[in-house]
């Protein structure tokens, strides 16, 4: 089983400062919009760098993303930067019409998704925001897993052609992808090799995984990781592949198990290779205050509810 | 440059156009579509900088952006007498498979149009994006776009109009369409939004007024002030006030023709009173 070193906690977010601040280095198109949080976005390195192309919105989300919508005319690259609740379900009309439905070349960038957005509580954490974007046509979705990969991501979407959703966070996590890795939109990461059970997580529920299936090993179960930054366009070559040699999954996100990568995922094999599936996600809730650390824990949101599921769903095969 | 009554047989062409495509489909709508004949007609045949020969990015020519998009009769009419399509396509409006969509939308590809709208309150702030992408790529041309009075009830506009002037996105010229109606009733009825005027000219605009807006002549007047004032550091508004269903005796003075087709008989009696003039599609 390979092993995957922690080179230090960092939050994701700034991984997309990171890229952002390379990618106005390196592509004059691209320009960057804020709505009234730019430092929670780690955007200051672009602002400051390249002020002429960083746009402070204000606090006026709707506003925002019909901006970074024409500023597509004329051939710039927008990247919209605000929390994730205020980049979908505040403005999904304004996304659906004036970017998706319109097809506009637009970045949407949303930090401090799901419940480790820690004290804020729930008003702030939305759960529901994968699904609100996969259910756009058009709308590629990315969650990213750690600071190297959402870095890497940040400059890769700037080459694609399109709308994309890229949803990272606010905590500091571990960081074990590689610092010089290629992302590839739509296509899955295989972290672990395994043969009882495939486990398939986004986001920061894959370094989660990754203590699942040390923990299983040590049970002698021999569990197979795959890393799905790409929620949609979906790997389901990749998913299929692997659900057929284990003949079980689990699936693994912070979000809401209505509208998920788990559904994803189980219409995939429903309509494939039907197998047995645990979902970890929120069921159906609402967050609520308290550190990322007791809300995943209380939300069954980490290693030991990955552990648990995975035997559970052994049983069923 | 067309002289006055060759903008005039154009309007006639327009509005015989717009009440032909709705009739056809018993569908759309024509009150506020004839009502802003005038205005499209100005500013494709006179004032816009603009090619034919439809490239999305527009870099070199000025840009609209339709944020009403319910009366895309007269824009898909002018749009098509100006060479953007043939004007036979006419034929297809909302029709299955056409690229005339109820709404107005880049998705089917039809040349013209820069961006989907139908869900009001969204234009404003597509067109400020366009309008700083020209500022961006050192482009000196405009910026124009259309509005309904009633749409200004969507909060959206708002956070619009205060971004435009406090970035001093002067190189927009946004115009309303006061025609006082909306789908329930009169504006005043539905809700009163006191003074437009008062509240643009609050947020930092420079305002115009052109109270004949189905008059030819006064709209470009009109829309030919507003470009003297742009790259003053300010955008600047028009407001138009105009008469739903103008140039149709008997869809005047009411909002009752917001979004109802005419049936045979008054297809007929409106096109008795608007000639053909540059032939029908």
């Amino acid at each position: 089983m390979k092993k995957y070193t922690n080179t230090g906690n960092k939050d994701t977010r700034s991984g997309f400062g990171a890229g952002l601040a390379e990618l106005g280095k390196a592509n004059e198109n691209v320009v960057a919009l804020c709505a009234d949080l730019t430092g929670s976005l780690k955007m200051d390195d672009f602002k400051n760098n390249h002020p002429e192309r960083f746009f402070q919105i204000g606090i006026a989300e709707a506003n925002m993303i019909g901006i970074a919508s024409g500023m597509t005319i004329g051939g710039k690259i927008p990247f919209t930067g605000t929390f994730a609740n205020f980049s979908t379900g505040r403005v999904y009309d304004q996304i659906r019409q004036s970017v998706a439905y319109a097809g506009k070349n637009v970045k949407i960038c949303a930090s401090h998704a799901g419940l480790t957005l820690g004290e804020d509580g729930a008003t702030h954490q939305i759960l529901e925001d994968l699904g609100l974007m996969k259910m756009l046509p058009g709308m590629t979705v990315i969650n990213t897993c750690d600071y190297n990969q959402t870095k890497a991501a940040t400059i890769a979407i700037a080459e694609y052609e399109g709308p994309i959703y890229l949803r990272f966070g606010r905590p500091k996590v571990a960081n074990f992808t590689p610092e010089d890795q290629k992302f590839e939109i739509g296509k899955a990461v295989l972290l672990n090799e395994g043969n009882d059970v495939t486990i398939i997580a986004t986001g920061h529920l894959v370094w989660e995984a990754l203590i699942a299936a040390e923990k299983l090993e040590e049970k002698g179960i021999s569990a197979e990781v795959i890393n799905i930054h790409s929620i949609k366009p979906l790997d389901e070559a990749a998913i299929l592949a692997s659900v057929k040699k284990t003949g079980c999954v689990v699936t693994a996100e912070e979000h809401n198990i209505i509208g998920g990568l788990g559904e994803s995922v189980a219409r995939t094999l429903s309509l494939n290779n039907p197998a047995p599936q645990e979902f970890i996600g929120t069921n159906d809730t609402f967050g609520e205050s308290g550190t990322p650390e007791q809300l995943m824990e209380k939300y069954g949101l980490n290693a030991e509810a990955i552990f648990a599921a995975s035997e559970k769903v052994i049983k069923r095969k | 440059m067309p002289n006055t009554q060759q903008l005039e047989d154009f309007v006639s062409q327009v509005r015989r156009d717009i009440l032909r495509q709705v009739h056809k489909v018993n569908s759309g709508h024509p009150g506020g579509s004839l009502g802003c004949a005038e205005f499209f007609t100005a500013l494709y045949q006179e004032v816009m900088e603009h090619n034919s020969d439809f490239n999305m990015d527009g870099i070199g020519e000025d840009l609209f952006f339709l944020s009403n998009g319910h009366i895309s009769p007269v824009f898909y009419s002018v749009l098509a007498r100006s060479g953007y399509f043939p004007v036979e396509e006419l034929n297809t409006f909302r029709l299955i498979d056409s690229r005339l969509q109820g709404h107005p939308t880049t998705h089917e590809g039809l040349p013209g149009v820069r961006t989907a709208s139908g869900s009001l309150g969204q234009g404003m702030s597509v067109a400020i994006g366009a309008a700083q992408a020209k500022k961006l790529n050192n482009d000196s041309h405009l910026v124009y776009t259309l509005h309904g009075d009633g749409e200004l009830q969507e909060g959206q506009n708002w956070e619009a109009i205060m971004y435009a002037s406090a970035k001093k996105v002067d190189n927009l010229i946004s115009t309303v369409d006061l025609n006082g109606q909306q789908i329930d009733g009169s504006t005043d009825d539905v809700l009163p939004m006191g003074s437009i005027k008062a509240k643009f000219e609050a947020f930092g605009w420079t305002v115009l007024e052109v109270k004949e807006g189905n008059n030819i002549t006064k709209v470009i007047e009109g829309l030919n002030k507003a470009k003297s004032l742009t790259g003053k550091g300010k955008p600047v508004c028009i407001l138009m006030t105009t008469m739903m269903g103008n140039g149709v005796d008997f869809m005047m003075h009411s909002h009752k023709w917001h979004g109802v087709a005419p049936n045979d008989e008054q297809l007929e009696n409106a096109l008795g009173q608007n000639p053909e003039t540059l032939g029908d599609y």
